[in-house]
Parts: structure tokens; C-alpha cells; sequence
């Protein structure tokens, strides 16, 4: 796509505005945390578990302590009564059992990262030498580390206190919530039935800013810098979880480099430099390696999906059951319990039928714990649903397309009310598939495929569907409080039309690489007639936007910006009242364009900028009117935003090697009205690399003792230039009906829909081999061996000697590690 | 502690450096030039990549002591008297930055990259970039923005390239190689 040219009286939405934010960041002119260093700041660094479970006997400082520079040095027993428990800001259920989670551990060590003790010194590389000195004894315990196994009554415990390893229990019942029918009976009567389980494996967001958190204690507040995604969420967290006064705490989340769900998060890096901080009286700066990020920052996904789908023979899905378990790691930390229970209301996608059952079990294990990952519960879901519905295609002798168009919602049906209990508002799931089949060039690369099969090519081609809807626009606050989660989803905005004409607009939101303050501008622009430049975004800093729930979710431009639309409308209503004094006529008179109120029928007028003057100096104002032109707005979301798209993925897949190879890659997604193509496009692009990397490439794996093995980017296959395709993607555009705007998000599409795009490809690629699954990510070994079963079970089947080629293992054909 | 001379974005500095320093540490707290970034502690992200004599180095794999009496330039020279560099301008223009961390670094490798092959197919530039990685954009937009700025940067396509884009002049190969780190994977 190229930028298309700017005229002025254009509106500036749907404008392909390059972006304001890049200036300073192309040239190196950056506010990282890290690169801030007030006069006196010392370095905390932390010494981490080596081990997955072990009571702590005792640790050895004083050497530490003697060392050069070294100026604390700060065990969990120091601070056991001070340090509180980290926040879960999420208990899913009334019953659930949540351990205490500090930030440093005090008695023991429940996963190997976990933070132990702390230096500051003069230096980092001070602070560094020093933990080499400190010295810790501990006991083994028996670590725990599958899933599956944690989950039985006889394995041993993660936290012995809770009596079990299982955190909570969530269901969803079609019939209990009135949507819909009895899912057992409807397994039981089906004509088909398909059943399979499903990993999603353990990831690293991976975002490339690693943490680091400053706190400064000498002001009138404590001042935490931190690269964070959600500053307000944070200034709460610390007053609730230290005790210190709310007031007493400014949150600043200055340029952050990445976050991707993975620094939604109250750390226990922040809690222990707050600490050391108010300890030391001095500013405290403390920095990630990057090894630090992978053993210690949370990881997402981890589960284990159990699916069964009922269908009739000519293919109409009937009902669908789905058991997870999964993964919380050692502790919950801020939104984990809630992951997997966004995918409950998910696992429907876009289709319709009649029976439903989702059963949610989260697990402890001696492993570092996960929280929300780019998607956050609906990759997943979104994943298991297309899987499946590729698996009953096969299982019918269908073409998949076929399958998934006589179950999906039909674009007349909307508003469409769903068996998860949703209301999707809008969509047009027939116009974006047509146009992605179209673009894809869909029943040439099926031909092509006949031909490879036919003449036993080494080389087989694939084709991989997913159409897809998420939940976006997190949240209405009382859908969030019907799931327990502890706080509401609204979002805030304030307006400011400065003396001189220039406008402030502050938004609760806080970005990471989203690119606020050129969307921001190009809405407020609109609404008030002032040109984009005019405008200025302040964000992520409590004190200058003091209200606000964050970044996540795709969240931001739903939410946060209808409230920067409802905080801009108010100040047009202001500036029309102001404006019907100064040209003595009555409001309903006068007509607001381009920056303009104009008297109806007339050349009379004057401009916001001379109404925002006049507002300043005050000296005439309408009765009851106050000083200056500003407004704000908290703005409540009705309902989720609901975008969605068809992604189609051709493999190539070397039956000789294993190696898989993406051929092309075509995506149309509806994300509603679009504010600016240019930052959708880029959204999807970095999208669909983080789903593709989960298809192919990445895996955080634990050794048998607990060791992430995976702690380094040359081992944690985060993908390079060469390792993706290039993406041809486009849009079809069918307005929100639920916001003024007609926005839905579009931060998560690329990633959910991608993975089960290439996956569905590469089981196509060597489906006819016997293959019905291949485990997450789709490294050259695992298709290998997928391959090397299927055939010899299908020889054994052959020779008469054995079973066929079975899904008695539920679907996973193939094991082991890569 | 051993004593250094650097001249860094046109500047000669002489300071004492501890010998495990590492050229980025130095450039960041010593210099205070806090345009280049660490990502990693592996030499695999390319974050910190910079020129030392007009060639891309990972600075997180040379030690400060290393670039004594050398040349280094960061992304902060690259912009002169408020005019971005062709490379600058195309990777805004193309959208290939989102968060912007790994920007400095994949500016920088694709100047080095350039200087190398003036006319770089697709495959190249996904090549060239591969020791340095974005988790933002999905390369795609800064395979465009690297093609862009190498037809701008083509001798007689418009203004003539800043100071630090010059062209290095070619060197031997195991010359290159003291001090060029390639990350990959
Ligand atoms: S910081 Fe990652 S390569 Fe230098
Ligand atoms: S733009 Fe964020 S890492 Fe590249």
C-alpha cells in the first residue's frame, strides 16, 4: 500500500497519515526507561532460583555485602512483612485457590527464575559481581512440570499450603445460560463425530525492549518510570499491594519498546525496586538481561485442549464440547486465571450451532507463570475451532471452505446472539473470504496440489484455511464484573483547546508501538476542525493523564478513542455555546464545520481557535459558561467489537526433510471503519509474524529439572526477515454498530488468525499420508517424525498386521521435543 | 583502568574505561548516547548494532577497548541540520516502525547493508537484516523502506547522502571480520 497524498479539507480518518511518533525514534532521540538516570541513581540487580522447587535453608550475604560499591543488600525474609503479595487482579471463581505470591521468595522457590535476593550498588555491572557472592542453600522438592500430570489428585504439590494443584474450575454450559441445547446428548445423537486434543505450547512474548524500572523517592511522590503497558493499573496496584498512599505514587510509562501482553503485569521487579528505593531513600534503576525476560517474565498460552464436535453428515456442526487445562506456572500473576476464560466465550467463532459445554481447569506447576499474550485466550480458542473444522471436513471427504460456509453466520443474521452468550453486532464473513479466495488464486494452488499428490512429489503443497472472529474493545464494565475481574473497562479522555489555538489531548491509554498520538490526532482533527499537527497526545503518565485502564486487548482505539470522540463533542458543545454569545445569535442557529461555527444563512461566523481565546481570557462569557475550552469524557463500551477476516496460508512441506516452507500468504480482515490504513496494515503484518512464529517456530521448553532451556534468543526462535513470507493483505469494512467511530480493533487479528491458517496448511500438505495433526511449533523434526508414524502405522495397517493410523491419542501423532 | 580514544559521531572522547566494558555501555553511560539500545546479551538481536570504521558491529560483542582510535558512528549522526537520512525518511515514510526499539539498529545494518549492495533484491534485504530482529512489524515494511531508500540513495536520485552514509571503502575480508559480529539464529 503507498501512502495516499494529503489534501487538507479531507477528512482524516481513513487517512493514510504517516505517523508523528517516528521523528524522535528514527533518529535515536528516544525516553526508554533505561536510558534515564537521575543524579544518584544506584542499580539493583536480582538473584534468581536456579532451581524449579526447594525450600530455602538459609542465604549467605555478608560477603555480598563487603563488596565495592555495594550499598544493600535485601533477602525475601528482609522484606517479608513489607513486601506484600503480588496482585491477581482475576479470581475466576469464588473458590479459587491462589497462593501467596511475593515478590521475592521468603521459605521457597516455586520455579526456576524466581527472584531470591537483591544488590544495589553504584553500578550495574557492581550490583552483578555482587550476587556471584551471595550464598543459598536449598532443599529439593519434588518439582512438577506437565500439565496433565500436575493435574491429578496423587501428584505431588506445587504449593503444599493449597492441598491441591488445581487453581480453579470454570465452566460454561449452553444449557445452565439459556443459550442453547444439552451437548452430551448432542455428542451421543451425532451422525459424525470428531475428537481431538490439541497443544498450544508455552511462549515468550518477547518483545524487544527489555523491562527495566526506575524509582525515584527524593520528590514530593515516588516517581516509577517503568516499561510497562499499563501505568494506571500499576500506581493502583503498588498503593494496594505496599500500602503506600495512591497519591504518593506517579506511574510514568515513557517510550516502551514491545509489549504484546507481556508487560501487563504488576512485576516483581517493580514491587523490589519500590522497595529498595523507599529503603535507600535514593533513586533505584533496575534493568532486565535478556535471559532475566525469558526465565522471569511471564509467559503465555500453555494448554491442554480436549475437543469433541458433533456434526451431521453433510457437515452442519451440531455441538461442540471443549475441556483445557491450563497452565498458570507457579503463581497467578495479574489476569492469568482469567486467559483461558476469554477463549471460553471464543471457542464458537463465527459459526452457529446448537450445543455448547466449555470446561476450564488451571493448573499450578513448578514453571514461570503466564499471563496474557498477544490475544490473550482467543488465539487459542480460535485455533482449536479451526483445527476442528478442518478435521471434519477431512473426516467428510469436504472441502474445508465448504464446511466452514454452511456453518458460519450469514451477514444478513446480525445482530447475531451467540451460544457463548455474545452479541456479535456486525459482520460479513461471505464478502472477506470471497475476496481472500479471489486474491489467493484458492482452486489453482488445489489443482496444483492434485498434481504434487499424483505424481508423489517430495515436496507437497498445502492449503490452510482459518476464518476467524475475535472479542475486541476490552471491556463493558459490567460484562467484566459478571466475570469477577477486579476492575471495569471504561476508558478516559480529556480535551484541551490551549489559549492559542493548539490543542492537548490526553488519553488513558498507553502505548507501546500502536501509534496513539498519530490516530488520536487524526480523530480529535476531525471532530473539532483543527489541523492534525495541531494536536499533541499525552499519555502514559498518571499525573498528566490521571485517569485511564491502559493498553491491552485492542482496547484502545475502541474504548480510548470514543472517549477522546466524546471528550472532543463535549468541547464542541462548550465552544458553540461561547460561540452563540460572541455572535449574539442563538445556539441552534449556528452550524460547526471545519473548525468553524457559522451562523445558518449567513456569512457570520468565528473559529474554535478564537472561541478557545475568548474562553481563556473569560471576559465575556456566556451565563453559567466557565473559563477555558476543554472537556472529558469516561466512556463505557456497550458491547465487545467484533472484528473478522479469512486468512489462507499455502505450504510447502519437504516429505524428505520435514522442512516446511510458506508459499504464500493472503489475509483480508474486517476491523471496521479504519482510521489509518497504514498503521492497520503494520498491525497486521507484526500480527500474523507472532501467530506464524507459534505455528513454526517457537517454544519455550523446560528441561526434567525445570530449567527453561529456551532463556536465549539464539535457542527461542524468535523469527528473522528471512524466516517470514511477504503478506498480501487487504480489508473489507463493516462498521462497529456499537461505537461512533464504527472502529473494532485490529491489534490481535494477524496473530490469532495466523497460526491455524499455517498449521491447517501444513496437515493438509500430508494429510494423505495418514497424518491428522502436528504439534505446535511444526519444526522440521516434528513433521518428520508425523510423517515417519503415519507410515509405517499405515504399512503395518497394510501388511494386515496392526490398527490403521488412529486418533486414540486424541490427535497427537507426534510427541517429543524438536 | 586502560585509557581510550574514540571519536564517536564526529567527537573525539578520551576516557578511562574498565577493560570489560562493552562498547554499548560505553556509548550509553559514558556518552550518554542513548539512540543505541540493548535487546539481548547473545549478540542475536542486532538492537545495538552501530558503525565502527563504516562497517555494522553488534556493539553488545565489542568492548569499548576494542574501538580505541577508531571511528564509530550511531544513529544519532545520521540526521544533519534537522534532515532526516534517506534511510531515516524511508523507514518513516513506509511504516517500518512500530515500537521503534529495534529501529536504530536496522537503520543502521540497512546503511551497512547498502553501502555493500547499492541494489538489493528483496531476498537480500531479508538477508542482509537477519541478525536483527523486530518483534513489531513482521519485516515486511522495513524490506520496503530498504528498498526505497536504496533507489533514493542511488547516485543521482536526489540529494546526496549525510557524512555518515558516505560509502566506506570495500576491506579485506578478514579485516571485516575482527569486527563485524553477525548474530543469526
Ligand atoms: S544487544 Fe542484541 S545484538 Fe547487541
Ligand atoms: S518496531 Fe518494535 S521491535 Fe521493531
Amino acid at each position: 500500500m503507498t501512502a495516499t497524498p494529503v489534501s487538507p479539507s479531507e477528512p482524516e480518518l481513513g487517512r493514510a497519515r504517516k505517523r508523528k511518533e517516528d521523528a524522535r525514534l528514527v533518529t535515536g532521540r528516544t525516553r526508554w526507561t533505561d536510558n534515564m538516570a537521575p543524579p544518584g541513581t544506584v542499580h539493583l540487580a536480582v538473584l534468581r532460583s536456579p532451581v524449579a522447587h526447594a525450600g530455602i535453608s538459609s542465604i549467605d550475604t555478608s560477603e555480598a555485602r563487603r563488596m565495592s560499591g555495594v550499598h544493600a543488600v535485601v533477602t525475601g525474609a528482609d522484606i517479608a512483612q513489607r513486601q506484600g503479595s503480588l496482585p491477581c487482579a482475576w479470581p475466576v471463581t469464588e473458590d479459587m485457590k491462589a497462593p501467596d505470591a511475593p515478590a521475592m521468595a521468603v521459605e521457597s522457590v516455586n520455579f526456576a527464575g524466581e527472584a531470591v535476593a537483591m544488590v544495589a550498588a553504584r553500578s550495574a555491572a557492581e550490583a552483578r559481581d555482587a550476587l556471584d557472592a551471595i550464598d543459598v542453600d536449598y532443599e529439593d522438592l519434588d518439582v512438577v512440570l506437565d500439565i496433565e500430570s500436575a493435574a491429578r489428585d496423587d501428584s505431588p504439590l506445587v504449593h503444599e499450603e493449597l492441598g491441591t494443584n488445581r487453581n480453579a474450575t470454570w465452566t460454561f454450559d449452553s444449557v445452565e445460560a439459556g443459550t442453547g441445547g444439552d451437548v452430551e446428548r448432542t455428542l451421543r445423537d451425532a451422525e459424525v463425530r470428531v475428537d481431538r486434543t490439541f497443544r498450544q505450547q508455552r511462549l515468550i512474548p518477547a518483545f524487544m525492549e527489555p523491562r527495566s524500572v526506575l524509582v525515584d523517592p527524593t520528590g514530593e511522590q515516588y516517581t516509577v518510570w517503568s516499561a510497562t503497558q499499563v501505568p494506571h493499573i500499576l500506581r493502583t496496584m503498588i498503593a494496594m499491594t505496599l500500602g503506600t498512599p495512591e497519591h504518593k505514587v506517579r506511574v510514568i510509562a515513557p517510550d516502551v519498546g514491545g509489549g504484546f501482553g507481556g508487560k501487563l503485569q504488576v512485576t516483581p521487579e517493580e514491587v523490589l525496586t519500590f522497595l529498595m528505593a523507599e529503603q535507600l531513600g535514593r533513586p533505584v534503576k533496575w534493568t532486565e538481561s535478556r535471559s532475566e525476560t525469558m526465565i522471569s517474565g511471564h509467559h503465555g498460552r500453555d494448554q491442554v485442549q480436549r475437543l469433541s464436535l458433533a456434526a451431521r453428515s453433510d457437515g452442519t456442526v451440531t455441538g461442540l464440547k471443549v475441556d483445557l487445562l491450563a497452565d498458570m506456572g507457579a503463581y497467578l500473576r495479574l489476569v492469568s486465571p482469567g486467559v483461558p476464560i476469554l477463549g471460553a466465550l471464543m471457542f464458537n467463532s463465527i459459526y452457529k450451532f446448537d450445543a455448547y459445554r466449555f470446561t476450564c481447569t488451571n493448573v499450578f506447576t513448578n514453571k514461570t507463570p503466564t499471563d496474557a499474550y498477544r490475544g490473550a485466550g482467543r488465539p487459542e480458542a480460535t485455533f482449536a475451532i479451526e483445527r476442528m473444522m478442518d478435521e471434519l471436513a477431512a473426516e467428510l471427504d469436504m472441502d474445508p471452505m465448504e464446511v466452514r460456509r454452511k456453518n458460519w453466520i450469514g451477514h444478513e443474521e446480525f445482530p447475531f446472539d451467540t451460544i457463548a452468550g455474545l452479541t456479535y453486532d456486525s459482520g460479513n464473513y461471505e464478502a472477506a473470504t470471497d475476496r481472500a479466495l479471489e486474491m489467493f488464486g484458492y482452486q489453482q494452488l488445489r489443482d496444483e496440489q492434485v498434481q504434487r499428490r499424483q505424481r508423489g512429489d517430495t515436496v507437497q503443497l498445502g492449503i490452510g484455511i482459518s476464518t476467524f472472529t475475535e472479542m475486541c474493545g476490552l471491556a463493558p464494565s459490567r460484562v467484566l464484573g459478571s466475570l469477577s475481574y477486579g476492575a471495569g473497562g471504561w476508558e478516559h479522555s480529556q480535551v484541551r483547546v490551549l489559549p492559542t489555538g493548539k490543542v492537548e489531548v490526553v488519553t488513558g491509554t498507553s502505548p507501546h508501538g500502536q501509534s496513539h498520538v498519530t490516530a488520536w490526532s487524526q480523530i480529535v482533527s476531525d471532530r473539532l476542525g483543527v489541523p492534525f499537527e495541531d494536536i499533541e497526545v499525552l499519555h502514559g503518565d498518571t499525573q498528566s493523564s490521571p485517569r485511564g485502564l491502559d493498553t491491552y486487548g485492542s482496547r484502545s482505539l475502541a474504548v480510548g478513542g470514543i472517549a477522546a470522540v466524546q471528550a472532543s463533542d463535549k468541547v464542541v458543545d462548550k465552544a458553540g455555546k461561547i460561540a452563540a454569545h460572541m455572535l449574539e445569535c442563538a445556539e441552534q442557529d449556528l452550524e460547526f464545520t471545519e473548525g468553524r461555527f457559522a451562523v445558518r444563512g449567513t456569512d457570520k461566523g468565528v473559529g474554535i481557535t478564537d472561541v478557545a481565546l475568548a474562553a481563556f481570557t473569560a471576559h465575556d462569557l456566556p451565563e453559567g459558561v466557565e473559563p477555558n475550552l476543554d472537556a472529558e469524557a469516561s466512556y463505557d463500551p456497550e458491547n465487545f467489537s467484533f472484528p473478522h477476516g479469512t486468512h489462507l496460508c499455502a505450504v510447502e512441506v519437504d516429505t524428505e526433510t520435514g522442512g516446511v516452507r510458506i508459499r504464500s500468504y493472503v489475509c483480508v480482515d474486517d476491523v471496521g471503519s479504519v482510521v489509518n490504513p497504514l498503521i492497520v496494515e503494520g498491525q497486521v503484518h507484526g500480527g500474523l509474524a507472532q501467530g506464524i512464529a507459534q505455528a513454526l517456530y517457537e517454544e519455550a521448553v523446560y528441561d526434567d529439572d525445570g530449567t527453561l532451556t529456551t532463556a536465549t534468543f539464539a535457542d527461542y526462535l524468535v523469527p528473522s526477515a528471512m524466516d517470514l513470507p511477504e503478506f498480501r493483505t487487504d480489508r473489507t469494512e463493516t462498521e462497529a454498530t456499537s461505537n461512533p467511530l464504527g472502529v473494532k480493533g485490529v491489534g490481535e487479528a494477524g496473530t490469532i488468525a495466523s497460526t491455524p491458517a499455517v498449521v491447517n496448511a501444513v496437515v493438509d500438505a500430508i494429510r494423505h499420508y495418514g497424518v491428522t495433526d502436528v504439534r505446535m511449533p511444526c519444526s522440521p523434526q516434528r513433521v518428520w517424525r508425523a510423517l515417519s508414524e503415519a507410515r509405517s502405522s499405515s504399512a503395518t495397517a497394510e501388511s494386515g498386521g496392526g490398527l490403521g493410523p488412529s486418533d486414540s491419542d486424541g490427535g497427537l501423532t507426534t510427541g517429543g521435543d524438536r | 583502568m586502560p585509557r581510550i580514544t574514540v571519536d564517536v559521531d564526529g567527537t573525539t572522547y578520551t576516557d578511562e574505561v574498565q577493560p570489560r566494558t562493552l562498547l554499548v555501555q560505553y556509548l550509553r553511560e559514558q556518552l550518554g548516547k542513548v539512540g543505541t539500545v540493548v535487546g539481548c546479551d547473545t549478540s542475536n538481536c542486532g538492537a545495538c548494532t552501530v558503525h565502527m570504521d563504516g562497517q555494522s558491529v553488534k556493539s553488545c560483542s565489542v568492548l569499548a577497548v576494542q574501538a580505541d582510535g577508531h571511528e564509530v558512528t550511531t544513529v544519532e549522526a545520521l540526521s544533519q541540520e534537522g534532515r532526516l537520512h534517506p534511510l531515516q525518511r524511508a523507514f518513516h515514510d513506509n511504516h517500518a516502525l512500530q515500537c521503534g526499539f529495534c529501529t536504530p539498529g536496522m537503520i543502521m545494518q540497512a546503511l551497512d547493508l547498502l553501502a555493500e549492495n547499492p541494489e538489493p533484491d528483496d531476498e537480500q534485504i531479508r538477508e542482509g537484516l537477519e541478525g536483527n530482529l523486530c518483534r513489531c512489524t513482521g519485516y515486511q515494511n522495513i524490506v520496503r523502506a530498504v528498498r526505497d531508500a536504496s533507489e533514493q540513495m542511488r547516485p543521482g536520485a536526489g540529494p546526496a547522502m549525510e557524512r555518515s552514509g558516505e560509502t566506506p571503502a570495500p576491506r579485506a575480508s578478514a579485516e571485516r571480520a575482527d569486527t563485524r559480529v553477525t548474530g543469526g539464529q
